[in-house]
């Protein structure tokens, strides 16, 4: 079971913050983040792969995105 | 659309959109914006508050269509890529109030951040100061996003929430045209034009609007944004918009030059004024105020025009603070700061501090 986020209806930055913030204790594995904005959505991926992180998949859900990142 | 939508979310793509709105800011100056403001987001939504008579400033009354342009810009971008999400309910109140104190903030200064850049690009030196206090403002911002500041979860909403405000621009636009300026006259219907001063000075009004909203499209695209920039730069050391915004003061700047528009110095700068500290505070309080909001006065609009309701509350609020701001002697002039411009500055220090500090929830 991954971790998981749920950044929908928050502003920026807070997707990216929390985000980076479950990234950096998590080091690697999978986290799935729920986003409701295409802008949150390029900011967390760029943030994360400034991380070393990669997006594994999108998917998108009527008006939101299910994102999975991973990192081996 | 997808290798559009990849060019505007790529380096090269916000470092275009800085420099196509750099580029048709000092050009909007050639064709008869005023000095250093061929754009500025603030003093264009002050002068639309003056066009519809919320305040009587009368070298600061004029619809500036290239606001309405933004916005409508950006209407047109979200709903060709599929992304006008119609969403609101995120502290609505508080979102007025940051609008209002970002424009007191921003008028005691004499600019927004766009216009920051664009003063400097022109040479005038105390956009330093300015900038300076934008960077101190958003700095301070960070610093309460750290400590868990949040204004909550905006919700999705009806489609005709998010069509409200576009509906307002295009009311605005409307009276623009069944009201049209007359050669020398202070009033055209129910609509107030300056016939001296900065508001008298504008471009043709389809010069106007198509910039206008050329910027909404590209600017909705690339999510330019200024406040944005510098959060970013501070909080996450990214530079991705940052790039943007640097493009925005090269292209500018060279522009200028090409046009003879760069004259650098300190005193009789078009409307700006020379005291050091009130340039630096003023845009301390308007930086604080974007970034405890989550846009610059330009993405806000953008935003808005996305059908975001809780920014167009933000852009209302602006519009008021701009009302009060004139009405009450807090806006700054050429000769310097209003009567009561810095107990503005220090009462709407006092209320963003209140917001910052007690707005935190849990987000997990």
């Amino acid at each position: 079971m991954s971790d998981l986020i749920d950044a929908r209806g928050l502003s920026c930055p807070q997707p990216v913050l929390i985000t980076l913030e479950k990234l950096k204790s998590l080091d690697q594995g999978e986290l799935v983040v729920l986003l409701d904005t295409d802008t949150s959505k390029e900011n967390v991926i760029r943030a994360a792969s400034s991380l070393g992180w990669q997006v594994k998949d999108v998917a998108a859900t009527g008006v939101e995105y299910r994102l999975i990142l991973e990192k081996a | 659309m997808s290798s559009i939508r990849e060019f505007f979310a790529s380096r090269v793509g916000i470092i275009s959109v800085g420099a196509f709105i750099g580029v048709f800011a000092a050009l909007l100056q050639k064709w008869g914006n005023p000095g250093n403001m061929g754009i500025c987001v603030a003093c264009f939504d002050r002068d639309i508050a003056g066009a519809i008579g919320w305040h009587r400033a009368a070298v600061v009354q004029y619809l500036r269509p290239e606001i309405l342009g933004f916005v409508l810009g950006a209407m047109v971008a979200a709903f060709a890529f599929k992304e006008f999400r119609p969403r609101a309910g995120s502290a609505p109140i508080v979102r007025f109030v940051l609008g209002m104190l970002a424009m007191i903030g921003a008028l005691v200064f004499l600019g927004c951040p766009w216009r920051a850049l664009l003063r400097l690009a022109g040479g005038d030196g105390n956009a330093i100061f300015g900038l300076l206090g934008l960077v101190a403002g958003i700095w301070i911002g960070t610093l309460f996003f750290k400590r868990g500041y949040n204004l909550g979860r905006t919700q999705s909403t009806y489609a005709s929430v998010g069509w409200l405000f576009p509906l307002i621009i295009l009311g605005l636009l409307a009276l623009r045209l069944i009201f049209p300026q007359i050669p020398d006259k202070d009033l055209s219907g129910i609509l107030f034009y300056s016939v001296k001063g900065p508001g008298s000075q504008h471009a043709a009004l389809a010069v106007s609007l198509a910039v206008g909203l050329a910027v909404g499209l590209v600017a909705q695209r690339s999510r330019f944004c200024t406040m944005g920039a510098l959060r970013d730069l501070i909080l996450f050391r990214q530079i991705h918009l940052f790039s943007g915004m640097l493009a925005l003061l090269i292209a500018a700047f060279l522009t200028n030059l090409l046009l003879s528009q760069f004259k650098p110095g300190f005193a009789n700068q078009p409307v700006a004024h020379t005291m050091e500290i009130w340039n630096f505070m003023g845009m301390l309080v308007a930086g604080l105020a974007f970034a405890l909001a989550g846009g610059c006065p330009g993405r806000q609009l953008f935003m808005a025009g996305e059908g975001d309701g809780d920014a167009a509350v933000f852009v209302l609020g602006m519009i008021a603070g701009a009302a009060v701001s004139h009405n009450f002697g807090l806006a700054s002039s050429p000769q310097g700061v209003g009567p009561y411009g810095i107990t503005a500055v220090f009462v709407s220090l006092a209320v963003l501090l209140f917001i910052g500090f007690t707005m935190r929830q849990k987000t997990a």
